[in-house]
Parts: C-alpha cells; structure tokens; sequence
C-alpha cells in the first residue's frame, strides 16, 4: 500500500449576478460578485440601464429647455444640479444674478441636499437589515422639506425652478416662515435617525471598517464629496472656491478619519446639521427685490466660447461643461457626475469583504442612477 | 381523553392542534405587520374589512389561488416536498407543549427534550429548498440557514440543560409547577437571554434574518416559491415556529399558567395567563425586528460561538455547584444575573458609539 496523497479539493468562485433588478441597487444598476463561499473576490460593475442620452438630448435645446434634462439626471437632488447648469450658462452668457435670487436658490440647494440625505439614510438602513423604520423615519421627514419645495416651485421631483439669471417667479409669501419651521423640524429629525442608527450597535459593526478606501486611492480614483471627506480630506468646493454666494456663510466641513462606511454615514449627518445652519443664515440675511435681472433678452443667446462649472453636490462634485458656437443652444454639454467616478472604485472597496458587505458599500456611496447613466 | 378511541382521540387532538397552528398563522401575520406599521408610523392595513382584520384571509385567498411555479430546472420532487419537511417540525413542536396544567395534545415526561429536538429540524425544508431552486441565491441562503440554525441550537440546549437542572425534570408541566410563584426568569436571566437570542434565531427574526436577507439575497431558500408553497414554507413555518417557540419561553421562564396570581386557578384564568405570556414573548420578537439592523454571517458566528456558548456553559457550571452544594435560590440570581451584566458589558465593550445630540421639541405647523 502506499501512502495516499492528500489534495486539497479544487474549488471555484461562484459568479453571483446582483441586478439588474435588486432591491439593493437602488435602481437599475447591475454588479457581477465572484464570491468564494461568503467572501467576494472580484466585482465587476456594469452601468448604462438606465442611458437617455440626456447630453446630447441637451444639445438640442435650447438653454432654458435644458434645465429640465438636468433635474432628471440628478433626480434626488435636482435644485443642486439646476443651480451648477444655470450657473454654468450665467458664466457663458455673462449674466447677472439679483441678490435675492441667489438666496432662494442657495436655500433651496441646501434643503434639497438635506432631502437627498435623508433618502440616503432611510435606504441605508433598509439595505443593512432595519426593515423599513429607518426607511419611514427619514422619509417622514424629507416630507416636510418636499412640501417647501411643492409650495415654491409647484412639483415634488422634477422642479424646473431656477433660470439663467435667477429664477422663474418669486418664493411664496409665508416662505421665511416656512423654511425656518422646516429647519426646526429637520434638528429634530437628525436626532431621531440618529439615535435609531448611530447608537444601534449593529449598525455600527455593520459599517465600522466596512469599505475603507486609502486617501490616496480616493484621490486616483476622483472620488469627491461626502465619500472623499470620509478619508479626512478637508475639501468642500462651497469653501475652496466659493461659487454663488457661499462664502458670506459660517459652516464646518465634516470630515471622518477611516474612510469607512461608517464615517461616509457619519459625515453625511453632520453635513445635514451644517446644511441647516447656513439655511438659518441664509433666510435671516434673504433681502426683498427683484428675481431676475431686469434685462433679460426673451431668447436667451450665448458668445462663442466654452466653461466649466462644477459645484458640490450631495453626492460630490458636479461639473456641467458647456460648448457655445453662439446661438440658442449649447454646442455640447457634458455632464461630470460623481456617482460614475464612485461606482468605479467600488471594486476596490468591496474585494475581500463578505458577501452583505457588497450591499453595505454600495449603499453607502449613495449612487443616483441616473446620473451615473445619464 | 376527548374520545373512546385511542386512534380517533390523537386524530381530534391533532385536528385542533392544526387548526390552532392555522389561527395562529393568521391572526400574527395581522398583528405584525399592524404593529410593525405603528413602529414605522403608518397605519397598516386598513381597507380589508375594519381595521383591515380580514387582511390575512385575503392575503391567504390570493395565495392559494397563485399559480404554484417551479423553475424548469428546479429538482421537482425535492422542491415540492421542501415545504412540507420545514412545516412538519414546526407543527410538531406544538403537539408537545401544554397549554393548562390538563390541555394538551400529550404531556411528555422528555417534553423539554422534543421541543428542542423537533424544532431544530426545519432546517432541513430549508436545505432542500435553497438546492432545489437551482438558484444561486437560494443555496446560499439555504447554507446560511444550515450554519445559523445549528448553531444556535448549541446554546439554546445548553441553556435549557442548565433550567432543566434547577427544575429538576424534563417534563413540561413539571417544570411549570416547580415555578411556583417565582418564575426562572428570576433565578435565571442570563437563560433568558440566551433563550430570547435562541429564539430570534431559530425564528430567523431581525437581526438574525440572515438565511433569508431580503436586501442581499433576497429571500434566500424561498426566492422560486410562489402561491400557496411558499406560504407554507415561509408563513407557516416561521409564524409556526415563532408561536411555538413562544409558547415553550413562556413555560419554561415566565411561569406558564402559574404567576403570579397562585396555583389554583380555573382553566380559563391558565389559558389567558399562558396567552398573555405568549403575546408578551411574541410582542418582544417583534420589537425587536422591527428596529433591529441585520447582522454579518461571520459576526453571527462569533456571537454565538465566543459569547452565547461560554456563557450557557457558565450557567451550568454555577448552576452545577448550587445543587451540588444546597445553597440557597438567591445564589442562583447572583450568579446568572452577574454573568448577564458581564455578557452586556461585554457587548457594549466591542460595539461603544458615540452619544448622539438631543433633539429640541417640535413645533406645529404654520
């Protein structure tokens, strides 16, 4: 007899396919997971589900017609990325904006980045396990900051509101009112999501080391926003180069230490209690006077020439490129959307983690499919 | 004996039983999804019926009538018998517990022992159904469901072990009675604890909903079913489980029909004491599922295997020494309660958060 051999068995990756239709893509994205019994060894993310062509659906419309593109590409923060294209056709065509305006407007972009968050904190608890609480919590409140929104601009999702040189028609009256009874309920609101995740200790073993990406990485990466600051990079593009009138307002940068999904959750909530701060600035200092500049050609024609402007959104840094070759349309319009360049790194946050530590990261880096897709 | 005949008294016997188990399944998918939606702030149903009291009922007409699918590739004999083989342990857990000091299907004298040994069995339905699917998610699931579910079977018996050392029997309506007035969730809180974690587990409820994930894997071993197999495999199984579960947590730790109010008290004053009991577990379940994120299958492991099982083990040590050694009741308090505060130490040692602000009062709307 001889001796028998030991072998180790031969095992292979099982290729697990999440998505297209999945309750934790949060829309129609698809990620193909190689998972070695729980653990993932690979990810490959396939985007494009959700392609519309909204850039060269805008080149055939014309200025004020393509706002409208933009609140569906950014649909869940759709004030945030009006404000970056009116901004990005002022600069073109040399507009000035009235004071006033410029105070709705950043009202309004501030509220919208807390609805945005607050969507993200209810989705990410359902995509950790909290069956729906954390979910109802936050979208009871993002309710009262969506009736502001109903009240101002006359829709709940794609508002259309803002213009190149202000905005289409003046807040309602009781608007001061309003917002400041919304911002007292949003103090109250944080606490709550707060205590429901940030002291539920599963939560935080769920999410605590979950994800890290080094600070370099991110930066290769062009990682941007609340992902980016979660690595301790101090950089908002609110204070680094002050666009609209963000730089008469008093706020704090959260940053995290770990880049974690943890801190990406963290520094969030802490954005949204910063959000309503410079919204409390913002509505004590909002002058009266007019909307809109007082010559406003009715079809509005832009010089030759080509911008770029970028503003931080919730989910990062947002840059509208905008080609004229003169004329009532943008000769190209090329929309830089942080979610793309996220999804890029997740597979180098996921690799090595469990197989529900996917859904954790992807959750965190709070993709909008639409504008990953556009 | 509700009949002469031996074979037609068991047959009676398990028709009530069956039709208390069908109650059951109804009447808690209402109430929890009722409770649920109040923790989540929303109404729950409301359009069947008042109240939408008859949601259950129409859920249950809209399974049955379903179209009963099984994937072209699915093994058919094993993916239609799956159901059964994780609904049968379930319902067989409630022909053993004893309802009143007289009611039940049989009173066994290893009555303690075939609760745990039955309902440990379901993991197989579930087995079957996660590789009959043919479904990648389902067999992960179903792998999931094996690890979990044996594994929390461990401390759950060597929790019961070190109750049925105190109680000094292995048969149900015993144990009661050797509760007297002072349940053993007194004596033994660190039993109570294990068995509650057990429990959730053996349930598959938040935060041990990990074999059936409905945000990774999406319902796991039940993803191919539809119609009226997957309502046996999930409803009836899980609400089953969970009654009966409940049911033996409140024999065996809150006094079953005895506490606190004396011993001898008619049946009607037993049932409602024992429902009371039941509903108060079953409420805490479902608490707890409501708010509870879900763990990480490794952290479930450690949890089980570095903390549970320890500490089962402690309580049987000191349990072991008290009767060995005749020291008085309150010992056993001292010990368990000890190594719970220890256990919760222990936990909130390695998961320590922040504070988070305190909320200002709301204002009404202008």
């Amino acid at each position: 007899m001889t001796v028998e051999q030991e072998h180790e068995l031969e095992t292979l990756a099982i290729d697990v396919n999440v998505g297209p239709q999945h309750p934790a893509t949060h829309g129609v994205f698809r990620m193909v997971l190689a998972i070695d019994g729980e653990k993932v060894v690979d990810l490959v993310p396939h985007i494009g589900y959700l392609h519309r062509g909204a850039e060269k659906l805008s080149e055939n419309l014309d200025y004020r017609q393509a706002i409208g593109i933009q609140d569906r590409t950014e649909y869940l923060a759709a004030f945030n990325a009006e404000l970056c294209y009116v901004m990005a056709v002022e600069k073109l065509a040399g507009l000035e904006v009235p004071e006033r305006s410029e105070y709705i407007r950043v009202i309004l972009a501030e509220l919208n980045r807390i609805t945005s968050h607050y969507m993200f904190m209810g989705a990410y608890g359902t995509d950790i396990g909290v069956y729906g609480t954390a979910f109802t919590y936050g979208f009871r409140e993002r309710e009262y900051i969506q009736d502001v929104f109903e009240e101002v601009s006359g829709d709940r999702m794609m508002y259309g509101y803002f213009r190149p040189g202000g905005v289409a028609w003046d807040v309602p009256e009781n608007f001061k009112e309003r917002v400041r009874w919304v911002c007292q309920q949003t103090r109250v609101g944080i606490g709550d999501i707060d205590g429901l995740l940030t002291r539920n200790e599963v939560f935080v073993s769920r999410t605590r080391g979950i994800g890290a990406i080094s600070l370099e990485k991110a930066v290769d990466y062009g990682l941007s926003g609340p992902v980016l600051r979660a690595c301790g990079l101090k950089v908002d593009l609110r204070r680094e180069e002050p666009y609209s009138i963000y730089d008469r307002f008093d706020f704090d940068i959260p940053t995290g230490e770990r880049g974690d999904c943890f801190d990406r959750y963290a520094v969030r909530l802490e954005e949204m209690r910063q959000s309503v701060r410079i919204v409390e600035q913002a509505i004590e200092q909002m002058p009266e006077g007019p909307i809109l500049p007082e010559k406003l050609p009715r079809r509005l024609r832009c010089p030759p020439g080509e911008v770029y402007m970028r503003a931080e959104n919730p989910r990062g840094e947002y840059g509208i490129y905008l080609v004229s070759k003169g004329g009532d349309k943008p000769y190209r319009l090329k929309i830089r959307s942080p979610s793309y360049c996220h999804l890029m790194a997740l597979k180098e946050m996921t690799v090595g983690h469990y197989l529900a530590d996917a859904v954790v990261v992807l959750g965190s880096i709070d993709i909008v499919l639409g504008e990953v897709d556009r | 004996m509700i009949a002469d005949n031996v074979w037609l008294d068991a047959f009676v016997r398990l028709l009530a039983v069956l039709g208390l188990a069908i109650l059951v399944v109804l009447v808690l998918t209402y109430v929890e999804r009722k409770f649920i939606g109040r923790v989540q702030m929303r109404l729950g149903p409301m359009r069947t019926g008042p109240y939408g009291i008859l949601q259950s009922l129409a859920d249950t007409i809209k399974l049955v009538v379903k179209e009963d699918l099984r994937p072209a590739s699915a093994d058919r004999w094993l993916f239609e018998l799956a159901p059964i083989a994780a609904f049968v342990p379930a319902f067989a857990v409630l022909v053993a517990l004893p309802f009143t000091d007289s009611w039940g299907v049989r009173v066994l004298n290893l009555g303690l022992f075939y609760v745990v040994a039955v309902s440990g069995l379901s993991v197989l339905g579930y087995i079957m159904a996660g590789w009959a699917s043919d479904n990648k998610y389902a067999l992960l699931g179903a792998m999931r469901s094996a690890a979990q579910l044996i594994s929390y079977e461990i401390p759950l018996v060597v929790t019961i072990l070190a109750l049925a050392m105190v109680a000094r029997s292995l048969n149900l309506v015993q144990i009661v009675e050797a509760q007297g007035r002072v349940p053993f969730i007194v004596w033994q809180p660190l039993g109570f604890f294990i068995f509650m974690a057990g429990m959730l587990a053996e349930t598959s409820r938040r935060p041990f909903d990990i074999p059936s994930a409905e945000s990774e894997i999406v319902g796991g071993p039940w993803i191919e079913y539809s119609g009226i197999r997957w309502s046996i495999l999930f409803a009836f199984t899980e609400y089953s489980t969970m009654f009966g579960l409940s049911v033996f947590g409140a024999l065996i730790f809150l006094g079953g029909w005895n506490w606190p109010l004396g011993l001898d008290l008619g049946w009607w004053w037993q049932l409602i004491l024992i429902f009371v009991k039941t509903t108060f577990l079953i409420m805490m379940t479902l608490w707890m599922s409501a708010t509870f994120p879900r763990l990480r299958i490794d952290q479930l492991m450690s949890f089980c295997w570095k903390l549970l099982l320890p500490m089962a083990f402690v309580q049987i040590f000191f349990n072991g020494l008290i009767l060995v050694y005749k020291w008085p009741d309150w010992v056993l308090f001292l010990t368990s309660g000890g190594a719970l505060v220890l256990m919760t130490f222990l936990i909130y040692d390695a998961t320590r958060v922040r504070a988070p602000a305190r909320a200002a009062p709301r204002e009404a709307i202008p």
